[in-house]
């Protein structure tokens, strides 16, 4: 286990620069890691739920957080405002969280993430979650990074039956429906039911109360089976292939991003390519 | 080459007027800067850890209560042991003109009493990391 | 008011005055600014006519002081009979120290008492816990124990000051700590009078010394309401305080509708526990600030009086006049002190000062002109104090009642921010209340926003504040500021060493046990935390007792 410092620092470096980071990440040894992606609408209390659960894992295993939270593109800073939230996980010693801003790219990720996350992977930490910019029509780059995505759904932040109908739905391994104690929530949990049951689609469902902690336990529980199942077949293997492709991919997209910034055109076109690409996985999935 | 700044904006100890920071966290993202606010309540220890997980390029603080000798020493002393003292580390508050020398010479760089636009603020957390 | 001839006419002239007279001046005089604005973005006129009130109704919507919607004045003699109280914040460092800036002020002419305390006891933690390191005794006076509340008080007879203690989530303790040292003095429950803040929603949205989460909080306030109405009927129960929403950044109007929606959730949530709004509602009391804009403060205080009265009659329906009364404290606004040139802000107070008087204040706390670089000195604390003084016995201004009403400014300002208010209250109805506001952190972000816009104004110089961004001198000379002693945490854990010492420690033990299963179990608590208090129970030691049963509040993320 490297120490704290080292890690900081590192993933600093490898922020920075997308095309040293390979050659950063490089210098330490391969390793088996897992990658658990939290996404959802802002509000649906993804933060609190990351908290929790990485407190769980944390008893037995060495945990890294990454949360990533949007760069304004007028100003192109950024509020990093998932930290505030952890307040269990930050008193841990043996997790380590680290805030990142989206600096423009576009799929709810950062560049440098996948980096980032295989670094932390090879520097010790047995589970790295992932938690995401909320979901949207294109925040849909966690698939391709996560070994398993959480997909947090709560009333009131717009989670209703048009975004089923989007087919955004089908990003999530797991469904957490959060704010158990609201009468909306159960609505919810029915609606989704049904919607998956009509689209033929099977997933684990369960709803949570991430203030309370109420089925965190049995979450923690389900992300486990997962996990699980996952070590023992040959989808960690192509899980990883994949990751290593996309992470090119996005480093690709990150220089010409920065190079081209200003031409709309260019963009346009990136972002063409990389829904159609998570469209062809999806297929692929399925 | 990505050169953001990344800036912790910290409360320490149980001072709750969080106005002036979150109005400098406001400015520093609207000039471009990463900003972590940690809220309130923060102890020496939570923020010392915030800055090196994060590997901030500045720690700045908020303190109005008066407290702003103890925690700063607290917040050097596990800077040392983090071994993260060559961040800057930036002041704002009530701080009375004989503890701005006393702070300097704990290794705090700058002090911004009340006042001080924020147009300087932003610049001088930009000199600092030079 | 004005009959339809008359406003037919001052129409006409209104025209002829805008083409004839203005329209020329202007041309060759231009106004100094395009638009002239209130703090709440409310454009002011040139002047303002009979037209601008047409709707108004004198006996509906003013009528005379002490008459019911009470716009004018709670009282019909107001300052002629008795001037508001002047009540100086104070309290520092040791219960002896305080002891000696309370008996200097009461020999100064000053008529109450008011008890600032320092964040520890505030939030609950004793001088000793590592969270009070470095704040003991320093924004107020520290108190563990009944032991320093004895000390504080000292030589003060109970039953003939008033005393203002601001404290709110440790309130339930420090108030059943005066309640015993009354006892000590021989002095019945019955005859005390003062009050405590107790606005815990407040805290949440500006101030930050809360501890329990809202729930279990608006539980120890109606506890108190209702002990209180019980046996301390002279005792103002809580102080809803806008003046720290306004110090966090609210405009005027944002001021007093948050600061009238959480006088709404008090009143909710005192009708839930089954306490009667006729009988506590004449026991609540409010704290507003005085800020800069001399006109629309005026207006504003006015405009809360109409408001509350409206509310408390129409909303829930209480029929006792005494009980639709705002009756409200005043403190000048400590974030317009610059350090730059702190002489200048004599001046500011003492505006600020006039304002909420012609606004019609019960009470009022003026700032030192120091403030913005420490505490206060004996000097400058006096000087405040004469502030006051020389508006009560030399401007003349208290010797009629609400000599503003009727300018057709005021009214109309007074009216305008009625009506923003009520779109507030709306909103935050429409958002389920209060405290699922506040959760939302809906509350928070308004206050941010027009912060953040201010300080930009100021920096673009739209804001004018001077000596600081305007009027600028090159400083040297350095004020004499307040020192502050640092031995005062280690006396303070001295006394805690030696209190536990000699305090029977399994009494104590006992009577922490009885609060947390009262607190449990839902029982008023303040029986309670009253004896535990008498066994010398700390501050601390009750506040964990709480937690542990109640929890911790988590702060609402706005950033």
């Amino acid at each position: 286990m490297i120490s704290e410092r080292e890690v900081a620092k590192t993933l600093s470096l490898i922020e920075k620069d997308p095309l040293k980071a390979k050659e950063i990440v490089s210098k330490y040894p391969e390793r088996d890691y897992f990658v658990v992606g939290i996404t959802g609408s802002p509000g649906s209390g993804k933060s609190t739920m990351t908290d929790k659960l990485a407190e769980m894992f944390a008893i037995e295993k060495d945990v890294a957080i990454i949360a990533v939270d949007p760069t304004s593109a007028f100003t192109g800073g950024a509020f990093l405002g998932d930290r505030i939230r952890m307040r269990r996980s930050v008193k841990r010693y043996n997790i380590f969280i680290r805030s990142m801003a989206s600096r423009g790219a576009v799929g709810g990720l950062s560049p440098g993430i996948y980096d980032a996350v295989e670094f932390l992977g090879r520097a010790g930490y047995d589970i790295i979650f992932v938690e995401t910019v909320g979901v949207g029509q294109s925040e849909t780059d966690i698939v391709n990074l996560a070994d398993l995505v959480l997909l947090v759904l709560a009333p009131g932040t717009g989670d209703d039956v048009q975004m089923l109908k989007a087919g955004i739905m089908e990003i999530g391994d797991i469904y957490v429906v959060n704010k158990k104690d609201l009468d909306e929530s159960q609505k919810l949990l029915a609606n989704i039911k049904a919607t998956l049951k009509l689209g033929g689609i099977e997933r684990d469902i369960i709803s949570t109360n991430s203030i309370t902690g109420e089925n965190i336990d049995q979450l923690r529980d389900i992300v486990q089976g997962h996990l699980t199942v996952l070590s023992q077949t040959e989808k960690l293997e192509e899980n990883r292939k994949d990751r290593y492709k996309f992470n090119l991919l996005n480093t690709l997209f990150s220089i010409l991003r920065t190079r081209y910034s200003k031409t709309e055109d260019l963009e346009k076109i990136i972002s063409l390519y990389t829904n159609e690409e998570g469209e062809n996985n999806e297929s692929k999935e399925n | 080459m990505e050169n953001k700044l990344k800036v912790l904006v910290a409360k320490p100890g149980l001072d709750g007027h969080d106005r002036g920071a979150k109005i400098v966290a406001m400015a520093l993202r609207d000039a471009g800067m990463e900003v972590i606010y940690t809220g309130l309540r923060q102890s020496p220890e939570e923020i010392v850890k915030a800055a090196s997980q994060e590997n901030v390029d500045i720690i700045g603080l908020s303190i109005l209560s008066g407290a702003h000798l103890k925690l700063c020493e607290r917040i050097q002393k596990l800077m040392k042991e983090s071994d993260i003292e060559d961040k800057p580390v930036l002041i704002g508050g009530i701080i009375p003109a004989k503890d701005v020398e006393k702070l300097k010479e704990m290794g705090i760089q700058e002090v911004f009493g009340p006042g001080v636009p924020l147009k300087e603020i932003v610049e001088k957390v930009k000199e600092a990391v030079k | 008011m004005f009959d339809n001839e008359e406003l037919k006419r001052i129409k006409k002239q209104h025209k002829e005055w805008e083409e004839n007279v203005v329209e020329p001046t202007v041309k060759r005089f231009p106004e100094r600014k395009e638009k002239f604005k209130t703090s709440s973005s409310q454009e002011i006129k040139k002047t303002y006519t009979p037209l601008d009130i047409e709707g108004l109704e004198y006996v509906n919507d003013l009528a005379f002081p002490g008459m019911p919607p009470y716009t004018r004045g709670i009282q019909p003699t107001m300052y002629r009979g008795k001037l508001w109280t002047m009540r100086q914040y104070a309290g520092f460092g040791t219960a002896e120290e305080s002891n000696e800036r309370f008996h200097y002020l009461m020999s100064q002419g000053q008529t109450g008492l008011s008890v600032a305390f320092d964040l520890p006891t505030q939030i609950g933690y004793d001088s000793d816990d590592s969270m009070a390191e470095g704040e003991v005794g320093r924004v107020g006076v520290a108190i563990d124990s009944l032991d320093d509340m004895e000390t504080l008080f000292r030589g003060i007879p109970l039953d003939r000051v008033s005393t203002s203690m601001t404290i709110n989530s440790t309130a339930a303790i420090l108030l059943s700590m005066y309640i015993a040292l009354a006892e000590k003095q021989g002095v019945s429950p019955d005859k005390l009078k003062g009050t405590i803040q107790n606005d815990i929603l407040k805290e949440y949205i500006a101030r930050g010394t809360y501890i329990f989460p809202p729930k279990p909080s608006m539980k120890i306030i109606t506890d108190i309401f209702e002990y209180c109405s019980k046996h301390l009927p002279g005792f103002n129960t809580i102080s809803i305080s806008g003046y720290h929403i306004r110090e966090a950044g609210a405009n005027a109007v944002q001021e007093i509708a948050f600061t009238l929606a959480d006088g709404i959730a008090y009143v909710e949530a005192a009708i839930d526990a089954g306490l009667d709004p006729n009988v506590f509602g004449k026991r609540l009391s409010f704290f507003f600030n005085a800020h800069n804009n001399f006109f629309e403060e005026i207006a504003k205080f006015r405009a809360a009086r109409r408001l509350w009265a409206r509310i408390m009659k129409e909303r829930f329906k209480v029929k006792n006049n005494k009980a639709l009364r705002l009756r409200f404290h005043t403190q000048t606004g400590g974030s317009t002190l610059t350090a730059q040139q702190p002489l200048n802000n004599i001046a500011r107070v003492a505006y600020q000062a006039l304002a909420a008087v012609l606004g019609g204040t019960q009470s009022l706390h003026t700032n030192s002109y120091d403030e913005a670089l420490g505490l206060p000195t004996e000097e400058s604390v006096t000087a405040a104090l004469r502030t006051q003084q020389i508006i009560a016995y030399e401007t003349g201004v208290a010797d009629t009642v609400d000599p503003l009403g009727g300018s057709y400014f005021i009214e109309k300002l007074t009216s305008d921010i009625e009506k923003k208010v009520m779109e507030y209250l709306s909103k935050i109805d429409d958002l389920g209340g209060m405290v699922k506001a506040i959760e939302k952190g809906y509350i928070q972000k308004e206050i941010l926003n027009t912060a953040y816009e201010y300080q930009l104004n100021v920096e673009n110089q739209k804001e004018i504040v001077v000596g600081v961004n305007k009027f600028q001198t090159d400083e040297d000379a350095e004020k004499e500021i307040l020192e502050f002693d640092p031995e005062i945490e280690d006396r303070q854990k001295e006394k805690l060493k030696t209190l536990k010492k000699n305090r029977d420690q399994n009494a104590v033990k006992e009577t922490l046990e009885k609060l947390k299963k009262a607190a449990k179990e839902e029982d008023n608590i303040m029986p309670y935390v009253l004896d535990a208090v008498k066994h010398y129970a700390t501050v601390g030691e009750i506040s964990s007792a709480l937690r542990d049963v109640f929890g911790e509040y988590t702060e609402a993320i706005i950033l």
